[in-house]
């Protein structure tokens, strides 16, 4: 439904897109990268609102670019997109519909306010919304014409963990029923809950995609960095050596150790057994490089 | 929760209106509600009060009428208030990031221009329009104001249809309009003769002297000439706007 095949985009000569191409049908897609890594860009292109450099994107087979027509199939949530104040979010999504030239954009109006749970606030004026209820009446309006194709851009943010979990329904559903939704987001938790296939960005570049449970382990399975403290951190450090999931060791007076391991699973079984068959105390236990960067940037070099 | 299964695309067929009155409706309240804009009204009620004072103290009409109605009304009053609105219609709409709504929809590029270009006309004639003619009124004759609102109708077209081409081409669309004005307007085309042949006060000016028949407003290109070039300008900007429109590019993500 979209097709993204060699595109580029730069701005000056700082690279935000490098050489990308995805091809994306029904169901639910999440864009999982950190921030800057050009996950906007890639959504602004899809929705038609930012020319690629170079290569070509495409929307239920026409190109995006300078091609309004293809707003009758797309809707977008764009994070950079401001609602009018001074509309009530009723209006907000009519004006929405209307501009869509729906047979019937009261009912629609009506129908997608239903949806995101906002019938209750509608008359009330954007400006008076929470972070949450605006974001939510942008998705109302984005999807008032039920587009085959919606796109979102950090959806969740702002929202409470309620509102987070009636978003990830709704987007569920809605890739249940045959239609093509991406959402982007830095936060592998949200995208784990919502998505069964990833495309992973970092800077600028689709380092990953595919299934998200082969895209997990590939991440549990890359070597860990623990920090790890202990009543006796010398013995402990001798002990560890002699595992095999363990690939090194650096022992520091005041820091404790540093244990590299080659496998996250067998590590994390074998250590609780040393501890105990060397009558070693373990104080702490901490993963150094659990950050979604460490992660990413894992994923690229392999 | 249900989700419908979806309904084969039930948009009706867009038909060949120019305008949209949804667009014009959202327009015309954004830019109402917007503080800048309330700042304006003053302005028509200054070129009222000083030709009412200027006749209350007796003065001949041909001592003051020309640096009041043409010095203040034609080169400020109803520039700046076209500047406001019609950088208002569009550029504040690119600032605020609420244009992408309106952009996201299938209407035509040509009928987003033309309405918002449409209510930035309406509401600089509706706003200095009254003020040029209760001031044309005050200082001469009903024939003198007629001139003066057909004018600055006529200004307000041209410089309507700059301002929102403007909005398009530069982030800075009311500080680049300012400097158009006091620099191109206000000075040089003054300075150089040559030069008054591309001067939309002048354009204004000439089409308000044909009607008004008067000496107290002069102008110094021929009436067809203002017309044609008030043709030219008003197409030509609004084509490049709409051109403009279509590529419209969002704010990246490194800008």
């Amino acid at each position: 439904m979209v097709e993204l095949s060699g595109v580029s985009r730069w701005y000056g000569n700082v690279v935000a897109v490098n050489d990308v191409s995805m091809a994306l049908g029904p169901g639910v897609t999440g864009l999982l990268g950190p921030n800057g890594a050009g996950k906007t860009t890639v959504l602004h292109m899809m929705a038609g609102l930012l020319a690629p450099s170079r290569g070509m994107v495409t929307v239920t087979g026409q190109p995006a670019w300078r091609n309004p027509r293809i707003y009758a199939d797309l809707g977008l949530v764009s994070e950079r997109e401001a609602a009018h104040g001074f509309l009530s979010g009723e209006e907000y999504v009519l004006s929405a519909a209307r501009l869509h030239r729906l047979p019937d954009p009261k009912a629609a109006a009506r129908r997608a306010l239903s949806l995101v749970e906002m019938t209750s606030a509608a008359d009330r004026r954007i400006e008076t919304y929470s972070k949450g209820m605006r974001q939510r009446v942008r998705v109302a309006a984005a999807l008032v014409h039920e587009p085959q194709i919606l796109l979102l851009d950090e959806p969740f943010n702002g929202m409470d963990p309620r509102q987070r979990l009636h978003m990830m329904d709704l987007l569920h559903h809605m890739g249940a029923a045959g239609r093509m939704v991406l959402f982007s987001s830095h936060i592998l938790e949200e995208v784990s809950q919502v998505s069964g296939t990833v495309q992973v960005m970092v800077a600028g570049r689709l380092a990953a995609s595919g299934e998200f449970r082969t895209i997990r382990r590939l991440m549990t399975n890359r070597p860990h960095v623990f920090a790890v403290r202990s009543s006796d951190d010398r013995a402990l450090a001798v002990a560890l050596m002699h595992e095999a999931s363990v690939t090194g060791i650096d022992l520091d007076q005041s820091a404790g150790l540093t244990v590299r391991a080659g496998d996250y699973g067998t590590f994390a079984r074998r250590l609780p057994k040393v501890a105990a068959e060397t009558g070693i105390r373990v104080r702490q236990l901490q993963p150094t490089d659990e950050s979604l960067e460490s992660v990413f940037s894992y994923l690229v070099a392999s | 929760m249900t989700v419908e299964t979806p309904t084969p695309a039930p948009a009706k067929p867009s038909k060949g209106f120019l305008i949209n009155s949804t667009i014009a409706r959202i327009t015309s309240r954004s830019l109402i509600g917007r503080r800048r804009f309330l700042l304006l009204l003053p302005l028509p009620l200054l070129l009222i009060g000083l030709a009412a004072l200027a006749d209350g103290l007796g003065a001949r009409p041909d001592e003051w009428a020309t640096p009041v109605l043409v010095g203040l009304g034609f080169a400020v009053v109803l520039p700046v208030i076209a500047l406001i609105v019609g950088t208002g219609v569009l550029g504040a709409e690119i600032d605020d990031n609420t244009l992408v709504y309106v952009l996201a929809t299938p209407q035509p590029r040509q009928r987003i221009v033309l309405t918002k270009l449409l209510v930035a006309i309406a509401v600089t004639v509706l706003t200095a329009g009254p003020g040029l003619f209760l001031a044309g009124l005050i200082t001469g004759s009903v024939r003198l104001a007629a001139g003066l609102a057909v004018g600055g109708a006529v200004g307000a077209v041209v410089y309507s249809a700059l301002f929102v081409v403007l909005s398009l081409l530069t982030r800075r669309p009311v500080l680049i309009g300012l400097a158009y004005l006091l620099i191109w307007e206000g000075t040089l085309t003054n300075l150089l003769s040559g030069t008054r042949v591309l001067s939309i006060q002048q354009y204004a000016l000439s089409v308000g002297d044909a009607v008004a028949h008067s000496s107290l407003v002069t102008a110094t290109v021929s009436t067809p000439v203002a017309l044609i070039m008030s043709a030219v300008v008003t197409v030509g900007a609004t084509w490049l706007a709409i051109d403009r429109l279509r590529s419209f590019s969002v704010a990246g993500e490194t800008s």
